[in-house]
């Protein structure tokens, strides 16, 4: 088989098709995840376990066959089994049986909205555990007991932590931004005073109610929305909409009732902090004892970090294996880190259920900022890790001293205007795009507002939990507050770590109400020479503000700003990765290796001294060109001095293809040939005493003959003097045109230009290929005088032609070449007597006989 | 056995060599051109209407006209990913090839130039050009930013956030530095095929075509990790040097990869021309 090219050709095909296998490997389409099998599960549920509801579920087989744990995936809130139908695949195909759901009142599942009450939903999914345990390839610990994990966020993370209390065959959970106490997230009070006296979170709580009344009215479910709260949902739009179904959406009325009530007035009434806390983990204390993975936002102002910390910390206190981590985003934007959550989750069940990985020993893992990347622009982040989970009151503390006058707050009749520190449902709007940033830009009003500042920082601070301040308050009356910690720098915009606002309400008295105020959670780096300011505003549009004006002095309580450090934490190593230094080495080898493996090797080129004498001495010298091609075969002859040769063959002769090998341009297949006794190879010094034109000149087309001349005689690193410029400059006979650039010259021009070159530093040996080309007759007659005296001089000229009379006339030898073979050689005049025998003086004929083509 | 005064340690100094190139139109119309187009922009910028935009998103062009060092940032910007990736390629891919081209490089060859000697000699000359292309532009760009708009401290891009102007300057050092370092990859691509043919056009060409076609394939985000290899990857890295706080992280990472491939393509370069019939 031949290629065009040869084993070259063969090659670069080889290339051609691992590359296209690439691509098509790469490119192939993939089966995609499973999509499971939807399914209906009734259940009965309710206080008297007497309403009957359907639950529309999917079911996604663990892949691989066998029995395998299971998992069960809840959906956020506004969404429905569809929600998490990508995750759930995605487990699947990782062996886990899985079972998703629409939580009723969501989706297609019947029934109303419950908030995740005991009552309600928890007996939901303790019947899909029944339903679970029947089928045949889930794992048993005991009949009618699934191996069974769960896992979700937001509203589905609240379920799995609800039923964990609830039905002891739970055995892992994993849930993530969600709640421990939902009456301190709607009504938080961040002095320690309980949601009784909280600031009501109105405009996270109108999202989450409305979300709950977006099944019946399509059109009034945003899509932002939806979206943060977990996905959208696809049910039509029933007919006919009642004035109760318009108001209450799909909420159960008990639940609707409770929140017109809290939302009218913004205070949270008893029977309202009892429903809420029924739905809520605060609830169940000591009853999960279960391996958790608790996973919480930074950028969370619904559920803020301190919920994760009481989730983690009650269940801790059963003894039961716990993590935190800290992802960047959250229920106000920021990077979600889905795949993130993934794995984490996806470890912990495989160390908890499959009981096959082994545990990472990372109790606590925060994402940090990690700048940005180059390539993509993008923001990365790092996730720093510890063995322990400290809380938020860190491993240690940092004191830092806050300074600032007593200054009047205004509170604006209405509530409005309002300072803005996140805008729930708008995420990342404020924070310049979120990303993986968990900075946030905030805007306090004037007026409204009391600031206190440390000094710059002499060293960085790296918080990680709740930082506390004492404030004081004076002046007469109830006041609503808002406590925020910004990372300040001269000539930058202040930042609100996770957009972040502590809320306060206060009683007021004229000698000052001390308040210990807790500050959110949060986890940043603060670099030197930045400033701490403590904000406090009167308003945040975010909450419940009073309608009455009012003006407050708030002051210092105490000097002293406490910053939780966690000292356990480790941030995987920022330095440069493993490649940055290991790739430019192996280059650098590399690049060693194929330049010591392709040295030519000098062992066999010790100069002859038997032929020291002898300009050229060519022997077996053989060049087979790469298209096959036989230029020179076994070539051998000899040049003594003072000669001037002649090298006579018709076109293809491979008298061209000689005088490069001579010229070290050309590396000979075998044979060699020597000037003066050393061997020729590319850059032999002893070409220094050889000058030579072949193939035509070669200047730089831009510069004078003269530059040309001189900048060659330049780059040969020889003396000035030894170049013998000037006569060689009158052999080229250019006149005033030396001056010239050299590519406005004619060809006879350049062409004695081109011989004048080879000639300067007068050597010993003088190629010249064609050198009367294009040449006029008195030139011709000219450089056949030059080359004749040339060689009396004991110097040696060899000249190449396939004009016979150039030869007969200029050379005393001749070498007759043909088809790359040796013909002839021996002085013109033995070549013409030859020609006395076959009847013809002419060295025309006697080349024609010599090369067999005689007419 | 050599003609006297000869020594190969002596042929094609580099001062021959940089006069042999410098006198070229190619290498004059170049330098023009880049020490041209910081003032071609000072006056778009004096004709466009202006449209301060204000508020969020600053782009690097919206502060250009903050003073000279924005305006260098912003010169620097538009040109680096082509106009003087296009410089260097050129310059490094002409050095060899146009030589072969005016069938001067047998004479040099046969003066002899040991071959190593030549192509090194040729690399050091080309590179520096080179490196002189990659610095008039931000240099001739604070020249022309500082007259037209005044010496101002920088204003970084998205934030809006202020750094010193003398506090920015060694920064500037370093951009300048690592654009060379970047453009190594194109030098060597250029080179190496320089060697390869004896068409100035197809080296220049061909080193120009490939980072067309790296900044193609790192448009596609299937690729993953694996574009964090592509030899233009990382080009825009410097930007992070003029952030308030700068990451060489990325920078680090650029010239790792700048330098693994160039060792590779100048060994190859090298090698190539080692073992080559000269038959131009």
């Amino acid at each position: 088989m031949t290629f065009p090219g040869g084993r070259r050709g063969l090659a670069v095909l080889a290339a051609v098709l691992v590359a296209v296998a690439a691509i098509a490997w790469l490119a192939w389409p993939s089966d995609g995840p499973p999509q499971g099998e939807d399914v209906v599960i009734p259940v009965v549920d309710g206080p008297a376990d007497d309403q009957k509801v359907l639950i529309d579920a999917s079911y996604f087989p663990p892949e691989g066959g066998g029995r395998a744990p299971a998992v069960l995936l809840g959906h956020g809130f506004g969404g429905s089994k569809n929600s998490v139908r990508d995750q759930a695949g995605q487990l699947a195909e990782q062996g886990y049986a899985v079972l998703t759901w629409s939580a009723r009142g969501f989706g297609r599942s019947t029934g109303e909205i419950a908030l995740n009450s005991p009552d309600y939903e928890v007996k939901d999914v303790k019947q899909l555990i029944d339903w679970l345990a029947a089928k045949p390839d889930v794992l048993l610990d005991a009949a009618g007991d699934p191996r069974v994990g769960m896992a979700g966020g937001s509203y589905g993370g609240a379920i799995a932590l609800m039923t964990a209390a609830h039905d002891p065959r739970v055995d892992a959970i994993a849930p993530s931004i969600t709640w421990y106490d939902l009456a301190d997230a709607l009504f938080p009070e961040a002095s320690g005073a309980g949601p009784a006296t909280g600031v009501f979170k109105k405009m996270w709580a109108g999202i989450f109610f409305s979300a709950g009344g977006s099944g019946l009215n399509p059109a009034s479910q945003a899509d932002g929305l939806a979206r943060l709260l977990g996905g959208s949902s696809a049910q039509p739009a029933p007919t006919e909409i009642t004035p109760e179904q318009a108001q209450c959406g799909r909420f159960l009325p008990a639940i609707c009732t409770v929140y017109q009530q809290i939302a009218a007035t913004g205070k949270a009434t008893p029977e309202a902090i009892d429903l809420l806390r029924k739905s809520s983990p605060v609830s169940v204390q000591g009853k999960i004892k279960i391996p958790s993975l608790i996973i919480q936002g930074q950028r969370d102002s619904l559920f803020p970090l301190g919920h994760a910390d009481l989730n983690a910390k009650a269940i801790a206190a059963t003894g039961a294996p716990v993590e935190v981590a800290w992802i960047a985003g959250g229920h106000d934007g920021g990077d979600g880190e889905t795949d993130f959550v993934f794995d984490q989750t996806l470890s912990w069940f495989d160390t908890y259920l499959k009981k096959t990985g082994a545990a990472t020993g990372q109790a606590f893992t925060v994402s940090r900022d990690g700048g940005r990347d180059p390539g993509t622009r993008q923001n990365v982040l790092l996730h720093a890790e510890g063995t322990s989970y400290a809380g938020l009151g860190g491993t240690v503390t940092t004191q830092l001293d806050l300074l600032g006058p007593d200054q009047e707050v205004a509170t604006p009749p209405g509530g409005s205007p309002a300072a803005i520190s996140s805008v729930p449902g708008l995420g990342g709007l404020l924070g310049g795009g979120g990303g993986g940033s968990s900075a946030g830009a905030s805007l306090d009003l004037p007026g409204q507002v009391a600031t206190f500042e440390t000094r710059p920082l002499d060293t960085a601070l790296t918080v990680t939990g709740s930082p506390t301040a004492e404030i004081k308050v004076y002046g007469a009356g109830e006041v609503t507050l808002f406590a925020k910690l910004y990372d300040a720098a001269s000539g930058q915009l202040a930042v609100l770590p996770g957009g972040l606002a502590a809320p306060l309400r206060v009683t007021a008295s004229a000698a000052g109400t001390p308040v210990k105020v807790a500050l959110p959670a949060i986890d940043r780096r603060i670099e030197p020479g930045h400033v701490l300011r403590l904000s406090v505003t009167t308003t945040d549009m975010a909450y419940a503000l009073p309608a009455q004006p009012s003006v407050h002095t708030v002051g210092l309580g105490s000097t002293t700003l406490t910053m939780p450090v966690d000292a356990g934490l480790v941030a995987p190593p920022s330095g440069p990765a493993w490649w940055t230094w290991a790739f430019p080495l192996a280059s650098i080898i590399a690049a060693a290796v194929i330049l010591l493996t392709g040295r030519p090797r000098r062992a066999d080129i010790a100069p002859d001294a038997a032929l020291a004498e002898v300009p050229l001495a060519i022997t077996g010298l053989t060049k087979r060109y790469k298209n096959g091609h036989k230029a020179v075969d076994d070539l051998s002859f000899r040049v003594e001095k003072g000669q001037v040769l002649g090298l006579l063959g018709p076109n293809g002769a491979g008298k061209t293809t000689t005088m490069r090998m001579m010229m070290g341009l050309i590396h000979p297949d075998a044979g060699e040939i020597r000037i003066f006794g050393a061997k020729v190879v590319p850059g032999a010094p002893v070409l220094s005493r050889l000058g030579s034109f072949v193939e035509g000149p070669g200047f730089l087309p831009h510069l004078s003959g003269r530059a040309n001349l001189e900048l060659y005689w330049q780059a040969t690193g020889r003396p000035a003097a030894d170049a013998h410029m000037e006569e060689a400059l009158e052999i080229a006979g250019l006149g005033a045109a030396v001056e010239r650039a050299t590519r406005t010259y004619s060809q006879g021009m350049r062409q004695r230009l081109a011989i004048a070159q080879a000639m300067l530093g007068l050597p010993d040996l003088l190629v010249l290929d064609e050198p009367t080309n294009g040449l006029d007759p008195p030139q011709i007659a000219e450089m056949r005088r030059v080359l004749r005296s040339y060689a009396t001089e004991g110097r040696t000229v060899i000249v190449s032609s396939h004009l016979l009379g150039e030869v007969e006339q200029t050379c005393s030898h001749a070498v007759v070449m043909h088809r790359g073979r040796l013909v002839s050689a021996g002085t013109v005049a033995d070549l013409l007597k030859r020609g006395d025998l076959n009847g013809s003086t002419r060295l025309e004929d006697v080349f024609l006989d010599l090369i067999g083509e005689k007419a | 056995m050599t003609a006297t005064g000869y020594s190969p340690g002596r042929t094609l100094p580099l001062r021959v060599e940089f006069v042999r190139q410098f006198r070229r139109r190619r290498t004059m119309v170049m330098f023009a051109l880049l020490a041209a187009l910081p003032w071609i922009l000072v006056i778009a910028f004096q004709f466009g209407p202006n449209n301060n935009n204000g508020g969020s998103g600053l782009r690097i062009s919206d502060l250009a006209t903050e003073g000279g060092l924005n305006f260098a940032a912003f010169a620097l910007s538009v040109s680096a990913s082509f106009l003087l990736m296009v410089a260097v390629a050129l310059f490094c891919g002409d050095t060899v090839a146009s030589e072969a081209n005016w069938s001067s490089l047998r004479y040099l060859l046969a003066a002899p130039i040991p071959r190593d000697r030549l192509l090194r000699q040729k690399l050091i000359v080309a590179l520096t050009y080179s490196a002189a292309a990659v610095t008039v532009v931000p240099v001739m760009a604070v020249l022309a930013g500082t007259i037209t708009f005044g010496w101002n401290d920088v204003r970084v891009p998205g934030t809006g956030e202020v750094i010193a102007a003398v506090d920015v300057l060694p920064k500037f050092g370093i951009v300048i530095l690592y654009a060379m370092v970047t453009n190594l990859v194109v030098a060597s691509l250029a080179f190496l095929l320089s060697v390869s043919t004896d068409s100035p056009l197809g080296a220049v060409g061909g080193a120009v075509g490939l980072v067309i076609v790296s900044t193609i394939l790192q448009a596609v985000e299937a690729l993953g990790g694996l574009r964090e290899f592509l030899p233009t990857f990382w080009n825009t890295a410097w930007l992070d040097a003029l952030a308030p706080v700068p990451d060489y992280s990325g920078m680090i990472k650029g010239s790792a990869v700048a330098v693994t491939y160039a060792a590779v393509l100048l060994a190859l370069a090298f090698r190539r021309f080692r073992r080559k019939d000269v038959v131009s």
